[in-house]
Formats: C-alpha cells, structure tokens, sequence
C-alpha cells in the first residue's frame, strides 16, 4: 500500500480569489480524501440584523457577495415585502428582474475568465473580462455602481430608467451577444478545453442530488433546478427554460454557464419589451410582524434568504444559506478519485464564492 | 479539428486600440448616475440629523450644539442613503471617487448653518469652513 501524505491547498492559493482551505489526502498523485475548512472571512453581517433597522440592512445583505450583490438585496427585500403583505409596482418587478440577470452576466463572465485562467488559457481570461466591462458599464450608468448596485429597497427600487436607456442597452445586447458567440466557441468546442475538461470531476446526478448541489453545479449533472422558474420576480410573465447538460464533468458545468449567458440575454430582452409603465416605489410604513423563506436564484444557486421580525424596527433573526455553501459536499465527492493537477479546475468549477459561505 | 477559435479574436484585437483606460493618467468614465462620495454644502445643513440616523455604517455624526457634520470616509460605504433622505438637500452625490488615502483618518469636519432662525443668520452662513482635516 502507498504512504498517505497530506496536502495543503489554500487559503493562500494562486488559483483562489478567496480563502478556501482544503486538505488533500493522496497517494501517490490520486487524492484519497478532502478535508474542507472554511472560516476565515467571517464578518458576522447576520447579527447585525439586530442593530440596524430593516429598510438599512438592505445595504448589509446586499455586500454579504461582491458579485451576486444584487440579487442577494433582492432576496432580502422580497422576503421583508412578503411579510409585510405588499404588492410592489410591476415595473419595480421587471427593473429587479433585469438587473438581477445583469448581475448573472456579468458573474458568469467574471467566472469564465477565472476558469481559464485557471488553465493558464490568459487570452480567454482577458477577453472574457473585457466583454464583462460593457455589462458593468450599463449597470453603472443605470444604478450608480458597478458590482455594489445598492438600488433595491423595501417597496420598489431606487432608480427608475429612461425609456432610451433601455433601448440603448438592447442595442448592447444584441452586440454584446454576437462577441459572446466568439468567446463561447473557445469554451464549447476548443480542442485543449476540451482536452483539460471532459471527464474531469464527474458528479452523478444521484450524487448531486443526494448532496444537494444547486446551481449551475446540479444542472451539470442533469439536474433541472432553478428558482427563477418559481417565477419570483417578473420571471412568472417571462418565457425562458432552465440550461441542462447530462455530462456531470467539469466541461458540463462550464457549457452551462456559457450558455445560461444567451439565456440571461434572452430575459433581459423580454423584459424590457414588456415593461409597464408607472411608479418605481411605494411608501412603506410599519415594521415586518412574522417570517419568511425567500428563495432565489443566484448565479451560483439557489440562495434562501430566512427573515423573522416581531414587528419592530430591528429583524430578530436574518439567516443566509448560501449557493456555495450547499456546494462544498458535492466538491468533496467531485475531488476525491482526481489527480492532484486537476484539483485547482475542479474547485472552480464549482464557482466558489467564499464571501458569502461565511457572511 | 477545432484548434484555433481564438484566431478570429486575436486578430481583431490585435489591430484595435486598448480596451483599457490609462487611469489615472486618463480619468475614469464616470456617468451621471455614477455614487463617487458625499458632497456636503455646509450653508444648507439643519443638523436635523436624518442622515447619521439612516447611515447603514454610522459614518455620519451631527452635533447640534456646536453644529458640525462629519463624516468618516473610511466608514463610508457609499450607498447614497444620506442623500436621498436629507430634506433640505445639503448632501449631493459626486460622480468622482475620492483619491485612496496615504495616511490614516478620513475624518472630515465641517461647521454648517444649524436650524434657521427668525433673525436673518447671516454671520453662521458666511462662518461655514471648508474641510478641516482632524489627525
């Protein structure tokens, strides 16, 4: 039998944009078994319900992610409005809505960048950021920030926008899609891709559901889970059909998140088709009296968002469970059986997003 | 055989100008919605106070006995709550970042107006003094 030997892979790793810490077993090259270890940005945001009032923790919830910050604010005043019994203004919906996929694009091709680059594919990785900038553009020029949009709030949003504006956006699209083709062609039919993919990581579709993936993660493994179809949001008025690939592989997971990318452009233009006018808010007055599960799809998976008042000013209890947070057991699974050189692929494919593990 | 997809891109960037800006030599596009830090105009602030109540991180602190705003800039997340809920509309939102800091602070104090009176006030108004950097 070989000697087990132990090694470290993170917090510290060149291949990780945040802390994870795993440690691998192996023997000889094969990894034998992953020991997971997570707790080095923890910021304790969900204690903080008690400190702050509810209409200015949507700030708080909104930094729990740096890249899914909007839908996580939107999760959070979807499950206060549900309390609270209010019927926000349709436009509001479908502004939420749009931004919401703005923010999967551009998470998507943040992603996308860092898996090629996680190969050592620099050119990809380049490009894949450059297109994300004309997405961070029309997020900046529509809600004042580029990853932090702070526009949601309880009852509506803050910021309506120009009917030309969203004119101007379709028109990126629609250039933005056709660049998306080119990039896509690398990831989908790309010979070392494909080479460095296939095969790696495969997660069975009993597995992923067995462990709970979400996400991109379990829709890689022929799983057809997503929120949005739920219809939260303006998604209920909105035709679209979640990505699937049967591959269960690192490849499969990537194919998914290239192709959600046309999906997301699709809504996107849907919605500003068949946006109302009207007002954007609504005045809210009173505390929430009760609790909630809200439920979303981010770009990593579905995030639930638990909220319980007693009617006063401050929430009593705030919990996050987060996409990345489900997806660390399915990490495990995919991990052991590889070898060593493969693990930095795997572990990204996942697109762990360690901030808003931990909160 | 699908071997060079990238060809077509390449190609095209290497012929196109940088798609990045030579920041800080050239300034950073910034559009008119863009939140870049909080503007104060000292002559129209109340000390009402509405703004340290709102504030998410509690940069903000009035004193309306001696009638200062201040803000800490290191606090500061810049979400443009303090903005949007100031009733008498002292507080703007500038669409530049403000420079990264070389030293340590970021307090910053300024003496404003306090709530009008029923003579003219025309001594408190003049008396407003920009910045007055503590540390």
């Amino acid at each position: 039998m070989t000697k087990q030997i132990t090694v470290p892979f993170g917090p510290q790793h060149p291949v990780l944009p945040e802390p994870l810490h795993l440690d691998l077993v192996l023997e000889d090259e094969k990894v034998v078994d992953v020991i997971p270890t997570i707790g080095y940005v923890h910021r304790g945001l969900e204690k903080l319900v008690e400190k702050r009032e509810y209409t200015e923790y949507v700030f708080i919830a909104e930094r729990i992610c740096g890249i899914c910050s909007f839908i996580h604010s939107q999760t959070y005043v979807q499950g206060i409005e549900q309390i609270m019994g209010l019927e926000i203004p349709e436009r509001a919906e479908y502004l939420r809505t749009i931004w919401g996929e703005y923010s999967r694009l551009h998470s998507h091709l943040l992603w996308l960048g860092l898996f090629a680059d996680s190969m050592g594919f620099e050119s990809v990785f380049m490009n894949a950021w450059r297109l994300r900038e004309h997405i961070l553009d029309d997020l900046e020029s529509t809600t004042g920030g580029r990853v932090i949009q702070g526009v949601c709030k309880v009852g509506g949003v803050r910021k309506d926008v120009a009917p030309e504006k969203l004119d101007e956006m379709l028109k990126g699209l629609k250039n933005l899609e056709h660049e998306l083709n080119e990039l896509n062609n690398v990831f989908l039919f790309d010979q070392s891709m494909k080479h460095r993919l296939k095969g790696i990581g495969k997660l069975s579709s009993e597995d992923a559901y067995q462990l709970g993936a979400v996400g991109p993660t379990a829709r890689g493994s022929g799983l057809a889970i997503d929120i949005r179809e739920t219809g939260y949001g303006a998604f209920g008025k909105i035709n679209f059909r979640p990505v699937v690939e049967h591959g269960g592989d690192s490849y499969a997971r990537c194919a998914v998140r290239a192709k959600e990318m046309f999906t997301s452009i699709d809504i996107i233009e849907q919605c500003i088709k068949k946006i109302p006018d009207g007002p954007v808010d609504m005045k809210v007055t009173g505390a929430p009296d009760g609790e909630y599960f809200s439920r979303t799809e981010q770009p990593r998976g579905e995030v639930i968002h638990y909220i319980k008042g007693n009617g006063k000013k401050n929430l009593v209890r705030h919990r996050v469970r987060t996409p990345t947070f489900t997806n660390i057991p399915p990490l495990v699974t995919l991990l052991k059986g590889c070898e060593l050189a493969d693990v930095p692929v795997i572990v990204l494919s996942i697109d762990p997003c360690i901030g808003c593990a931990e909160r | 055989m699908s071997v060079f997809q990238m060809t077509k891109t390449v190609l095209k960037s290497l012929f196109s100008r940088p798609a990045t800006l030579m920041y800080p030599a050239k300034p950073a596009k910034k559009t008119a919605n863009t939140r870049g830090h909080v503007e104060i105009d000292p002559a129209k602030c109340i000390t009402c106070k509405m703004c340290q109540r709102k504030c998410p991180t509690q940069a903000i602190e009035v004193d309306n006995k001696i009638r200062t705003w201040q803000i800490d800039n290191m606090r500061c997340v810049v979400c443009a709550i303090c903005v949007d809920t100031c009733p008498t509309k002292c507080l703007t939102m500038d669409t530049q970042y403000r420079p990264a800091m070389t030293a340590r602070g970021g307090l910053e104090k300024f003496t404003v107006a306090g709530p009008k009176k029923k003579e003219p006030a025309a001594a408190p108004a003049e008396g407003t003094k920009p910045a007055e950097k503590k540390e």
